[in-house]
């Protein structure tokens, strides 16, 4: 792990959330979903700090960190791109919508484009079914999307 | 408001609060809603409008301003109100927008149609048919949802309030009777009488599996400790189901009233809801129902006077499958890593921070003011004979209205995806149905006419589930459907237990040989053994039902797995190493439109010439078949 220092700004946030949970180890999962506010992701020594701080060992935040789906350790793109891969999208298609994102950007689910503009994500079920297939671009829900339309998005965001 | 101290008091607000659902309920009752308007002498009207995600995603909100602005513009806003409801479930036709008091349902509203329903409907009292719902049988307009096939043969108790309160209110839930049923159990009942009424009720979970709820209540009543904990699961992970949130953002207050019942019942003062994060509309309504509860006095010290207090906090879930699992969640919530542990020591013994805890799911807490309030002799009454009342269904996929439905325990598949949902889309032929998620099973033509209860799913391989119900057609392939799900298992696996964290992983890696065109018949003997050792060995119930979907897919579509490995034929046209796209050059007319968007650069061609696809660069993306309008391109 590295050793890179948080910039104070951010130090001073994250003291502050621990403090408000009473720097309460039980409290992790709910500092980390403030914490990776701050920033939209949680990097390595953010994670270090919390440990610190609650006094517990990094391999136990970090173990968090990796256990849950809706943590990230990458930072997302300007438009952060989530393909529903629930049963009813995937029925309807959304596996083929995601080759096409995946093809169109150039990068894996888990990435984010060079430029930080976009990043791809799978996420399951937003409860639209109704809309089935569903991509959520931002807090944006597109439904109904067919992989010719992703172009076409992509572009209109640009 | 002041708090409220005593029963009697609770009484007179809800007798004051009752004013406002009053033209709602008396129009519910109505058989045939006569359109007067306004200008016609009609005093007051509502417009009820879905607030749920999936009306929400379809602009719902937009369409709520535009409605205030019109009527301001018109100078009507004291004699319409415009409400913003929880999900009326019927999310293909959303979003849904009703007016009271001739209760007409308008589907697929767009804001920019706010001002017609506005200047004809409210004002002029006609209605606007080209937005009202059109039954595909007859082919004729239906303004009242009670005529709708859709509706008809639902019976909604846990969502009862869902779409006909506005949930950020409490004094409408109050209304409709809410709280009524904490009140009488505090005044009047001790907590062994309300366990008793719950356990006659026959109520069994909704998360999964079906476990006897009073029983459940039974055991953390009797296990001593000076603390003990009530929890709400509403960490809903099952892709494509939807129920839980829906209640919490369409009806939250009958969770709070639900969880001081159990609090109350178990001799708990602490309540927990693990909610997923991923739900920041759920989260906003049940906070605010909290907020307002504490107001009220239903929740706090002291509640109603009885010297019993109980309180409520919201912990959070970061996405994690398994955290449906009682132990994993408990877990989760001291702030670890949520594996599961071996049980027992059952939660109702040793729970959160080893003190007695009580999990319930959120539709089974739903379902509890309305069993006390009604009687358990009632709830009791429907449903078949092990299982009790009803349930809500996810119902998705290739079906043509999707939404949220509640059925009696017992209905059958077929009324279910024939007449509430209306059939398979586009006239394609039915396939298959799955339940109960990535641990449930696909249940085939012949289980149509099954009476759906937890017993007979099992039975047939399947499972209840939390009610997601995801129909396909003829295009599914039922080995990438076992293998979707597989791959989400072995994404979910906490990595606890040998069977599920390898014996998965095996399992994933045979059906990606299978849909990769390379399988053989030994692979199917593989599946079928594995599957059984894991289903036998796992350590929760997230390992043991995994192999449900392939062990259900390998018996019900045996044929279908043979023709994969035997003949190297995908008959759904899903796989794409079985699949060769090619071009009839009879129909073809050279317009270039499918090599110009080939990706691949695999189709040449001059223009106005009948072009060819080259197999070795064919990814098999299928841009061109959506491309081309003529029907040239043909998959085999």
């Amino acid at each position: 792990m590295s050793d890179t220092r948080l910039p104070c700004d951010i130090a001073d946030k994250i003291n502050e959330i621990c403090q408000k949970h009473g720097d309460n180890p039980r409290e992790l999962i709910n500092i980390l979903h403030e914490a990776q506010h701050i920033l939209g992701y949680l990097p390595e020594e953010m994670q270090r700090m919390i440990a610190g701080r609650l006094g517990i060992p990094a391999s136990k935040v970090y173990g968090v960190v990796t256990f849950y789906a809706f943590f990230t350790m990458t930072a997302k793109g300007k438009y952060p791109i989530s393909v529903c891969m629930g049963t009813a999208c995937y029925v309807r298609g959304s596996e083929k919508l995601l080759e096409e994102f995946k093809r169109v950007l150039g990068i894996n689910v888990g990435e984010t484009t060079p430029d930080g503009k976009f990043s791809l994500d799978c996420l399951r079920c937003v409860g639209a079914c109704g809309l089935a297939p569903v991509v959520m671009i931002g807090d944006k829900v597109y439904g109904r999307m067919q992989p010719i339309d992703v172009k076409h998005i992509l572009d209109s965001l640009e | 408001m002041k708090t409220i101290r005593r029963p009697e008091d609770l009484d007179s607000l809800r007798k004051k609060a009752a004013g406002s659902l009053a033209l709602r309920e008396e129009s519910d009752r109505q058989t045939d809603g006569q359109c007067t308007g306004l200008a016609s002498g009609t005093g007051h009207i509502q417009i009820l409008i879905c607030g749920g995600t999936g009306c929400r995603a379809s602009s719902s909100q937009l369409i709520c301003s535009q409605f205030h602005e019109i009527l301001e513009e018109l100078h009507l806003e004291d004699r319409v109100d415009v409400i913003t409801t929880g999900c009326f479930g019927f999310c293909e036709k959303g979003p849904v927008v009703k007016i009271i008091p001739d209760n007409t349902f308008y589907t697929q509203v767009s804001p920019d149609d706010a001002r017609e329903i506005v200047t004809e409907h409210i004002v002029n009292g006609r209605k606007v048919e080209r937005l009202l719902y059109t039954d595909p049988k007859t082919g004729l307009h239906v303004s009242d949802s009670k005529h709708m096939d859709f509706y008809r043969k639902q019976m909604r108790i846990a969502l009862r309030n869902c779409g006909f309160i506005d949930p950020e209110n409490i004094e409408e839930y109050i209304a409709r009777d809410g709280y009524s049923a904490l009140a009488c159990c505090l005044s009047g009942k001790t907590p062994e009488e309300v366990i008793e009424e719950i356990k006659r009720s026959g109520l069994r979970g909704r998360g999964g599996g079906g476990f006897p709820t009073g029983r459940k209540w039974e055991f953390a009543r009797k296990s001593p400790g000076d603390e003990k904990y009530v929890v709400c699961n509403a960490d809903e992970g099952d892709p494509g189901a939807f129920m839980d949130r829906s209640i919490m953002e369409g009806d939250p207050n009958s969770i709070v009233e639900a969880m001081a019942i159990c609090g109350y019942a178990i001799g708990a003062s602490k309540g927990l809801v693990y909610i997923r994060a991923e739900y920041p509309l759920a989260i906003h309504r049940l906070k605010t129902a909290i907020g307002q509860a504490r107001e009220y006095g239903f929740l706090g010290d002291d509640m109603l006077g009885s010297g019993f207090s109980f309180d409520i906090e919201i912990r959070y879930g970061a996405g994690a499958f398994v955290c449906g699992e009682e132990t994993a969640l408990i877990h989760s919530m001291e702030g670890c890593r949520g594996e599961p542990t071996m049980k027992p020591p059952f939660p109702a013994e040793s729970g959160y921070l080893g003190k007695p805890t009580n999990v319930n799911n959120v539709e089974t807490l739903a379902n509890i003011p309305a069993i006390l309030t009604r009687g358990a002799e009632w709830f009791s009454s429907i449903g078949t004979e092990k299982s009790k009342g009803t349930k809500v269904f996810a119902l998705a996929g290739k079906i043509n209205n999707v939404g949220l439905i509640e059925v009696p325990m017992g209905t059958t598949l077929r009324e279910v995806i024939y007449e509430i949902g209306g059939g398979i889309k586009d006239g394609k032929k039915f396939k298959a149905v799955q339940t109960g998620g990535p641990s449930g099973g696909c249940l085939t033509e012949k289980h149509l006419d099954i009476p759906i209860d937890f017993d007979n799913l099992l039975a047939e391989g399947s499972m209840m589930g939390s009610g997601g119900m995801i129909v396909m057609d003829e295009d599914d392939c039922m080995v990438s459907v076992a293998r979707f799900y597989l791959e989400f298992t072995v994404e979910e696996s906490c990595g606890k237990c040998t069977p599920c964290r390898i014996g998965n992983k095996r399992l994933l890696e045979t059906l990606d040989k299978i849909t990769g065109g390379k399988g053989t018949e030994e692979d199917l003997k593989t599946l079928s053994v594995l599957g059984r050792v894991i289903k036998d060995t796992a350590l929760c119930g997230l390992g043991q039902t995994s192999p449900n979907p392939v062990l259900s897919t390998l018996r019900h579509f045996h044929d279908e797995y043979v023709e994969h490995v035997r003949d190297h034929k995908c008959r759904a046209r899903q796989c794409k190493a079985l699949l060769t796209y090619s071009i009839d050059n009879k129909l073809c007319i050279g317009c270039h439109q499918c090599a110009r968007n080939c990706p691949a650069e695999a189709i040449i061609g001059d223009v106005r010439k009948p072009h060819i696809i080259n197999p070795q660069k064919c990814i098999r993306c299928g841009m061109c078949l959506a491309r081309c309008k003529f029907k040239a391109i043909s998959v085999s």
